[in-house]
């Protein structure tokens, strides 16, 4: 098995990309701006629905049901599909996917030699990194959403799941068409911007016979698959070319038609603040003379099966990449995408990441979280992020204390030390009387400064008052007996 | 800090020994509302993983007798007015686990309100976290100062004199940055304020 994550085994860890992407103040700007208007847009999206917490509760059931028969459902889809004339490949690994792709490909492209697709929505094709493969088998991807489109023309990495160029603005926009359209004289007003790039997409949508989409829902009763979106570019992928090949991570599938009904309503609000999006594009099978003729359905595993054994990594999968939680999530905010090292990012980058391949970056995301709730609280599927996160921290120190190294961390031997201390009040009575002098050697008016080991960490940025003199039990002890035990 | 840091198994003592320690009390008065809820969104867990049905059993006897410092005096105690006086004008920060976990929302600014000569100023984008989060505050200290300076910055547009919450863990990362900012602004803990009876706390 080749799982791959993006780029993500070329990452770095996570506190040493956040700090990088701290220092470009442009890139924060931007995002605080885009998050601040998108969490603003869907507050005011999901506070008017009266029935917003059981749309959020029947979500959940729905993913919980579906990923409990997935194999049932997937079987379902797939014998539908077929029915109605679309071919389902199955892929184990990014590799095969990839390969599956290529191959397609080139069949219906026989006479040329270096063909075009175009692409649309489709974040599982960055998880395979299909671009490079296609590049590297001499097939040329062009991607027409818009912003996906930016950052292939800026040769950028995505840092968001649904808004993949939030971290540019306009300006920026206007200079990487400038430069790549060849058109030195465009403006950065946003009728410009969508003029150039409306021009430049037209001429691809209608000179490229195959495209490559990916897909927000799989439904098993009908084999249908149905991709939502803003632009129209999406539609104009999933009707124009004669091939279709459509990309589709194995939790999509929902069971029945019916089901839409919820999503169709959690999404639109939670990704974008609308009350429903744009496009919605719904297509079963093939339809003579109607669309695409050459109807394929890559269905990708690439990790996600070992998620199924365990009921909290479970939740993970009933994810509909909506991006609310990065938007919610405070380390997000100031970080942006760019940090997580992999496609999917924010808080559910930091659970979906680590679980699909475990890498040495991964072992840093579930630690990039204050485990504030916010994530949790905006999630339209209620995945317990934190909860998550926390059971990834209890795998992560398991591995860890199997090791040598890991057993002679200052963390783990503070960590051991702690927990002695916290279970005898003599101990900690005697530890608290240790500390008051130790902490001498650091005091400098009033504050502890230069403090050893991870304590240090704070100390260069952040003031510490010294331990009181007096402890509240002392105090408690010494206030006269009637003042005790005084309720009112 | 165990549990949430990973360190599962160190955890599981740690729990034996507060249910031991409280088991008897009648009520149980915590001032740190994620003390509060690690202890309603974990504890049974930890007790059902250890297959313990005694520790099980004796989590959930004492759970119901477990009160946050406010919820002590708002819920239970019902009581509002405590005949506090703080001439001052405070903000309040409604940290993450009190908001989120423990859902305690108004209780603590009925409480404020009712302190003789305090003036309470709304905190802006109040919901948002401090960037402490335990061991994140020093495994990710970048990011956690780049969070506390946006809180720092709200804080200070309120010109209040005194930011105090219902965590003495979110005041200290708080603290750490308005004082080593030279900033006037004092942190107190909710009970400093409801236990203070006339001019300067």
């Amino acid at each position: 098995m080749s799982i791959r994550v993006g780029k993500a085994a070329a990452a770095p860890a996570f506190p040493i990309a956040a700090h990088e992407a701290l220092q470009n103040d442009q890139l924060r700007r931007n995002v605080r701006h885009a998050t601040n208007v998108i969490r603003t847009k869907r507050a005011l999206r999901v506070d008017e629905m009266p029935d917003w917490q059981q749309l959020r509760q029947a979500g959940s059931d729905l993913k919980q049901h579906t990923l409990a028969h997935l194999d049932h459902y997937l079987e379902q889809f797939a014998a539908n599909c077929e029915k109605a004339g679309g071919k389902v490949h199955w892929a184990r690994d990014a590799d095969e996917a990839n390969a599956i792709a290529i191959q397609l490909i080139r069949d219906h492209s026989a006479n040329d030699p270096h063909p075009e697709v175009i692409k649309v929505k489709t974040m599982t094709s960055d998880e395979i990194q299909l671009n490079p493969a296609l590049e590297a088998a001499g097939i040329t991807p062009i991607e027409t959403d818009l912003a996906d489109m930016i950052v292939q023309l800026g040769h950028d990495e995505p840092s968001h799941i649904v808004v993949p160029a939030l971290h540019k603005n306009r300006f920026e926009i206007r200079d990487i068409f400038r430069k790549e359209m060849n058109l030195p004289d465009l403006t950065e007003t946003p009728e410009d911007l969508t003029a150039a790039a409306r021009r430049y997409l037209r001429e691809r949508f209608l000179r490229t016979r195959i495209a490559v989409s990916g897909a927000n829902f799989a439904i098993a009763e009908t084999g249908t698959v149905c991709v939502v979106e803003s632009e129209g570019n999406g539609r104009m992928c999933l009707t124009l070319p004669d091939v279709l090949i459509t990309l589709i991570g194995i939790e999509k599938v929902i069971p029945r038609f019916a089901d839409l009904e919820v999503f169709l309503q959690t999404l639109p609000r939670s990704a974008t603040g609308e009350r429903m999006n744009p496009y919605n594009s719904l297509w079963t099978g093939v339809t003579p003379n109607d669309g695409p003729q050459h109807f394929h359905v890559i269905l990708l595993d690439n990790g996600r099966t070992q998620l199924l054994a365990n009921e909290l990594e479970r939740e993970t999968l009933q994810c509909i990449r909506c991006g609310a939680c990065l938007n919610a999530c405070p380390v997000y905010r100031e970080t942006s995408g760019l940090a997580y090292g992999s496609i999917y990012s924010g808080p559910i980058g930091a659970i979906l990441s680590p679980q699909l391949q475990s890498l040495d970056h991964s072992r840093s995301l579930p630690y990039a979280s204050t485990l504030c709730g916010a994530c949790y609280e905006v999630c339209p599927v209620k995945i317990n992020i934190p909860e998550v996160l926390v059971h990834l921290r209890g795998r992560i120190v398991r591995g860890d204390q199997k090791t040598l190294s890991g057993k002679l961390s200052i963390e783990n031997i503070a960590m051991q030390t702690a927990a002695k201390i916290f279970l005898s009040r003599r101990r900690y009575e005697a530890a608290q009387r240790l500390a008051r002098i130790g902490q001498s050697l650091f005091e400098r008016k009033g504050q502890l400064v230069n403090l050893p080991g991870m304590a240090g960490a704070w100390t260069a940025t952040r003031d510490l008052r010294p331990i009181p003199a007096q402890s509240f039990r002392d105090w408690w002890k010494e206030r006269p007996a009637s003042s005790k035990g005084a309720a009112r | 800090m165990h549990y949430n840091t990973g360190y599962h198994a160190e955890a599981i003592p740690l729990v034996r020994n507060f249910v031991h320690t409280f088991r008897d009390a009648e009520a149980v008065c915590v001032p740190s509302a994620s003390c509060v809820a690690m202890m309603r969104e974990h504890y049974e867990l930890i007790a059902r993983n250890e297959n313990d049905a005694l520790l099980l059993q004796e989590v959930q006897l004492l759970l119901p007798r477990i009160f946050e410092f406010s919820e002590l005096l708002t819920n239970h105690l019902k009581v509002t007015d405590v005949g506090a006086t703080f001439p001052h004008t405070v903000t309040y920060h409604p940290s993450c686990h009190s908001l989120r976990m423990l859902h305690i929302s108004e209780g603590p600014i009925k409480l404020l309100k009712q302190v003789r000569g305090l003036s309470l100023i709304d905190l802006p984008n109040k919901e948002q976290c401090c960037g402490f989060g335990g061991t994140f505050a020093v495994k990710n200290a970048d990011v956690s100062m780049a969070m506390l300076g946006e809180k720092q910055s709200c804080i200070i547009e309120t010109k209040a004199e005194v930011v105090t919450a219902l965590d003495n863990s979110c005041l200290m990362q708080i603290y750490g940055g308005l004082h080593r900012s030279n900033s006037e602004v004092r942190t107190l803990h909710i009970a400093e304020i409801l236990a203070a009876e006339g001019a300067r706390a």
